[in-house]
């Protein structure tokens, strides 16, 4: 007679509606889901359009961006009759208005980017090591982020500008410290709250080090909040940065961005409003697709709120104008 | 076992049941197809009385009792079946009408008493608003109402702990702040979803005993919803026992614990180590419940299921009387005694 | 609650000093104004005379000795440009801002709960779906871009309204808090439908319909107070953003408010006129933050009162 204990293999209940697809979890329901709201699938395949233009594009037309014919300056757009490279209407230099939104492009996004990559680096990582610990490294941290966000981004911009060169990475570094308290906020609250959960007092118990606790445990729980949050930031730091370029102190002439072309075109504002509208028209189009992925990627990340992404949409509409949220 | 405590006679149950549920059947839509979560589910519960939904997790009891209060999530829908309470069909009626009898006729006890109440609005308030709702009563007179709520569920100093708020309270004592609610204005049905899962056990017992007085100062009708095998042996007079979102047996708890007239039921009861011997195996059920996704044709239980036959593969076994008030969901529910 | 913002006040003083310092430091970095305000001719004598009467020619830590000295008492020098008192110039120009600022946050909370509770309430319906896409365009809208267009359309073509100024009255709002409000009022706006329809499937709201509550009292008593912590750390950081950022807006339609004047005196290395708008507008956004956690603790009571078990 053994003396082992017949222990039954505890299946977790069939009550998690979909738990079996281990099969079909990964990349697959991601894309979906991705699918499955059409809207969401649109904006992204607008954002990587815009990517791929701001690799490739200048590559392909920048010599239309500077090449100067004054013999077809301000010309309409909606024709063909100049080219079809202007078939957005051309500057007063008679520049193509399309490559030097393509070359804009290029540059905006590449001081869009690095400015969040850095910034959320930076204020994540601070943020959970903060709200992990708690006690004074968090009052510090808070305190340092209310410093920033006191502080007028502008006045930071201008003092960079005139101190130092210049440069689109000056711009970059202004804009990712600007927006550091944003991710540090959200990752302390996030990791403070989870601090106080059982299961990393579990972690604690069987000698887990804090950095060992706040990678494996808490990062994985708070990278889903923090890229939504990445993904909306991208929209403030193009903005911002055409702000800045708008009023002057971002980006420099011979240097194109999208909010350097808006400031350019005002003074023809009543001739030729293609020169403003167009780059602005950028802006949104690409902020607005990262918005709308934001909210995806908030509702795909949610394991609570998925489902909603996995009722086929026509169900989901026919369903909802019968009952509401409170049925 | 614990002893099977004296119930009173089952005289009242031939009189016209509080609650009557008959063939309720809820789908869940998921991203694979719709599942079933509850097939077919019928029972009564009759005022006086403790019916209890007996059934491991994720059989379906609290989604009949979510879908029987009309609060089922969105993805879930009731596809056919009625709960009927005092000639009222509560999945027929409009939601005006069930929502003058959400708190005056039919209420629940959920099983987090700490998420179920607003974290962001006092006790006072909260146990005051089914007065205010259904009887359109002043402030004033019903946080009075609600200090009388509380001192008869036992929470001592009501006047100042009035003004607290519900994360100041300990498990217990919210538990019965949420009994209180249910109770306030003398429901006839009180559906309890495991309200003592979450507490230790002496609370758990002072939990029950209030429930029992009120049930009895109330004359409701109770339907405990649990996984506890002693608590129905202690506190239910009726037992309705469900495997995979069906009905498989159902009884007065005094029959059916002494004489299970289903497998599965058996197999629940010998499953208790009771006078177990060191070194003895711990009786369990084989395998484990059905993949909701793609339940077999023919009996729910038959891939765990010591009697199970060809019949049972092939035909769905339909809740037959195996007694003058109890029956049975099985094909071969006499030589259940010999397993 | 007083000792809560009490706490809270001492706990700011730290940060402010901090801005303080660093608008000294940066404001001369940006570089030397004697240029600016002398012309190219101007000989040593005179650059000499420039310096001294403004304290340029002293130590850098004497300087800054006078600077803390000058705002204790609230007085933080002359305008190079002008003449005038800075701090005057800074709180003559203050209110400008904040009526702009003020009215534009009020409009877009307003907007943004009803739209917002109305779409959580359906959620998933058509007129969810396109109000979150109107709200979602509106938040990605760049604001200097939507002013133009405005002043375009509705000014230059069809001249229903003042291309900028502040004299016509009610017109001469319109477009500066239009194209201040738009932001805010989408970015609030699908917070506060996110939030709804967080808190309307929380158990309480079971609980409460379970006790017969009508949709109307779930939505707005229940619900839409514990909706309102999230939305109200956003309408924080958006109200900040307002008063850093009405920069834009006062330098397209002329609004005679605080951000001009920063953005003019950065411009012109004005240090006194900086100083004293930058410390003003700290000194705002401290008030504003302190007053957000108090709305905080009054909301939530687990915030003033931890739990004792």
């Amino acid at each position: 007679m053994s003396t082992q204990l017949d222990l039954v293999p505890v299946k977790p209940t069939t009550a998690i509606v979909g738990a079996d697809d281990s099969k079909r979890s990964g990349r697959s329901l991601w894309f979906r889901m991705l699918v499955n709201d059409r809207v969401a699938a649109c904006a992204a395949a607008v954002l990587a359009l815009v990517f791929l233009t701001a690799l490739i594009g200048p590559m392909l037309m920048g010599h239309l961006a500077t090449h100067i014919d004054l013999d077809n300056s301000n010309q309409a757009p909606f024709t063909l009759a100049h080219g079809w490279a202007n078939v957005l209407g051309t500057d007063p230099l008679g520049r193509s208005m399309l490559a030097r939104l393509i070359v804009a492009c290029q540059t905006t996004l590449s001081v869009a980017i690095p400015a969040v990559v850095i910034s959320a680096v930076v204020g994540s990582v601070v943020g959970m090591w903060a709200g992990y610990y708690r006690g004074w490294r968090e009052t510090i941290a808070m305190r340092v982020a209310d410093v920033i966000m006191s502080f007028p981004s502008l006045l930071l911009a201008v003092v960079v500008l005139y101190v130092f060169s210049p440069s689109a990475a000056n711009i970059v570094l202004v804009l990712a410290i600007t927006r550091i308290p944003v991710y540090l906020r959200t990752a302390r609250a996030e990791s403070a709250e989870l601090s106080s959960r059982v299961f990393v007092d579990a972690a604690r118990t069987f000698g887990a080090s804090g950095g060992s606790i706040i990678t494996r445990h808490v990062l994985p729980i708070v990278l889903p909040t923090l890229l939504t949050v990445a993904t909306l930031d991208f929209c403030y730091v193009m903005l911002a940065e055409s702000s800045l370029s708008f009023l002057g102190i971002g980006i420099q002439p011979p240097d194109v961005s999208w909010g350097l072309m808006v400031a350019q075109g005002r003074t023809y504002l009543h001739t030729a409003w293609w020169l403003s509208f167009f780059p602005g028209l950028a802006i949104v189009i690409t902020t607005v697709s990262a918005t709308i992925l934001a909210a995806w990627a908030r509702i795909a990340t949610d394991p609570a709120q998925r489902w909603r992404l996995t009722v086929p949409q026509k169900r989901l509409s026919r369903f909802a104008k019968t009952t509401k949220a409170l049925s | 076992m614990t002893a099977v405590a004296e119930h009173p006679p089952a005289e009242r149950v031939d009189a016209d049941p509080a609650l009557r549920v008959e063939g309720l059947t809820v789908d869940i839509r998921t991203i694979t197809g719709t599942v079933r979560a509850v097939d077919q589910v019928t029972f009564a519960a009759h005022r006086g009385e403790t019916l209890a939904l007996l059934g491991e997790s994720g059989c379906g009891k609290s989604m009949t009792a979510t879908a029987v209060v009309g609060l089922l999530e969105p993805v879930a829908e009731v596809t056919s079946g009625s709960a009927r309470l005092a000639d009222v069909d509560l999945l027929a009626v409009d939601r005006k009408k069930r929502r003058q009898m959400a708190g005056t006729e039919l209420a629940i006890v959920f099983q987090d008493a700490l998420t179920a109440l607003n974290p962001l609005y006092t006790v006072g308030t909260q146990l005051a608003e089914p007065f205010r709702i259904h009887q359109g009563m002043k402030a004033k007179e019903a946080k009075r109402k609600a200090v009388e709520l509380m001192a008869r569920v036992g929470i001592p100093q009501p006047e100042e702990r009035m003004n607290s708020y519900p994360h100041q309270f300990s498990g217990g004592m919210r538990q019965r702040l949420l009994i209180a609610m249910a109770v306030a204005l003398n429901p006839r049905v009180l559906i309890a979803d495991e309200p003592t899962t979450a507490l230790d056990v002496t609370v758990q017992a002072q939990i029950m005993a209030l429930l029992k007085s009120l049930r009895s100062e109330y004359d409701m009708a109770v339907v405990l919803i649990t996984h506890d095998l002693a608590l129905v042996a202690e506190e239910a007079d009726r037992v309705a026992v469900m495997y995979a979102g069906s009905i498989v047996e159902t009884g007065s708890v005094a029959e059916v614990f002494a004489d299970p007239r289903h497998p599965y039921t058996k197999g629940l009861l010998n499953s208790v180590p009771v006078n177990a011997e060191r070194g003895a195996h711990l009786k369990s059920i084989g395998g484990a419940p059905p993949d909701l996704h793609s339940i077999p044709k023919g009996c729910v239980y038959q891939a765990r299921c010591p009697l199970a036959s060809d019949v049972c593969r092939s035909t769905r076994p339909t809740l037959q009387p195996t007694g003058a008030k109890r029956k049975s969901a099985c094909h071969f529910p006499e030589e259940v005694t010999n397993v | 609650m007083f000792s809560f913002v009490r706490r809270r006040m001492y706990t700011s003083a730290l940060p402010l000093i901090i801005v303080l310092l660093g608008v000294f430091l940066l404001a001369r970095l940006t570089g030397d104004p004697t240029n600016l305000y002398l012309p190219e001719s101007a000989t040593e004598a005179q650059r000499q005379a420039f310096a001294e009467k403004n304290g340029f020619d002293q130590p850098m830590l004497t300087q800054l000795f006078d600077y803390f000295k000058g705002v204790v008492h609230l007085d933080f020098g002359t305008s190079l440009r002008t003449g005038e008192s800075a701090s005057e110039m800074a709180l003559r120009a203050f209110p400008a801002t904040l009526q702009l600022a003020f009215t534009t946050m009020l409009l877009a909370i307003v907007g943004a709960v009803v739209i917002g509770c109305w779409a959580a309430y359906r959620p998933n319906s058509l007129a969810d779906r396109f109000s979150s896409l109107l709200s979602m365009t509106a938040a990605s809208i760049p604001d200097f871009w939507f002013a133009i267009t405005g002043v375009w359309l509705f000014a230059v073509l069809l001249g229903v309204l003042p291309t900028s100024g502040v004299d016509s009255g009610v017109l001469s709002w319109i477009l500066p808090i239009a194209t201040l409000m738009i932001r805010p009022l989408g970015v609030l706006t699908q917070v506060v439908r996110g939030a709804m329809v967080s808190a309307l499937s929380a158990p309480y709201v079971r609980l409460a319909r379970s006790k017969g509550a009508s949709d109307l009292r779930v939505v707005t008593h229940h619900a839409l107070r514990n909706a309102a912590a999230p939305a109200l750390t956003v309408a924080g950081d958006l109200a900040v953003g307002l008063i850093n950022g009405a920069v834009v807006v006062e330098a397209i339609f002329g609004w005679p408010g605080i951000g001009k004047l920063m953005i003019d005196a950065i411009l012109q290395r004005d240090f006194a006129v900086l100083q004293a708008a930058v410390l003003l507008t700290a000194v705002s956004i401290f008030v504003l933050n302190i007053f957000i956690d108090a709305c905080y603790a009054l909301l939530d009571a687990r915030v003033r009162e931890p739990a004792r078990v």
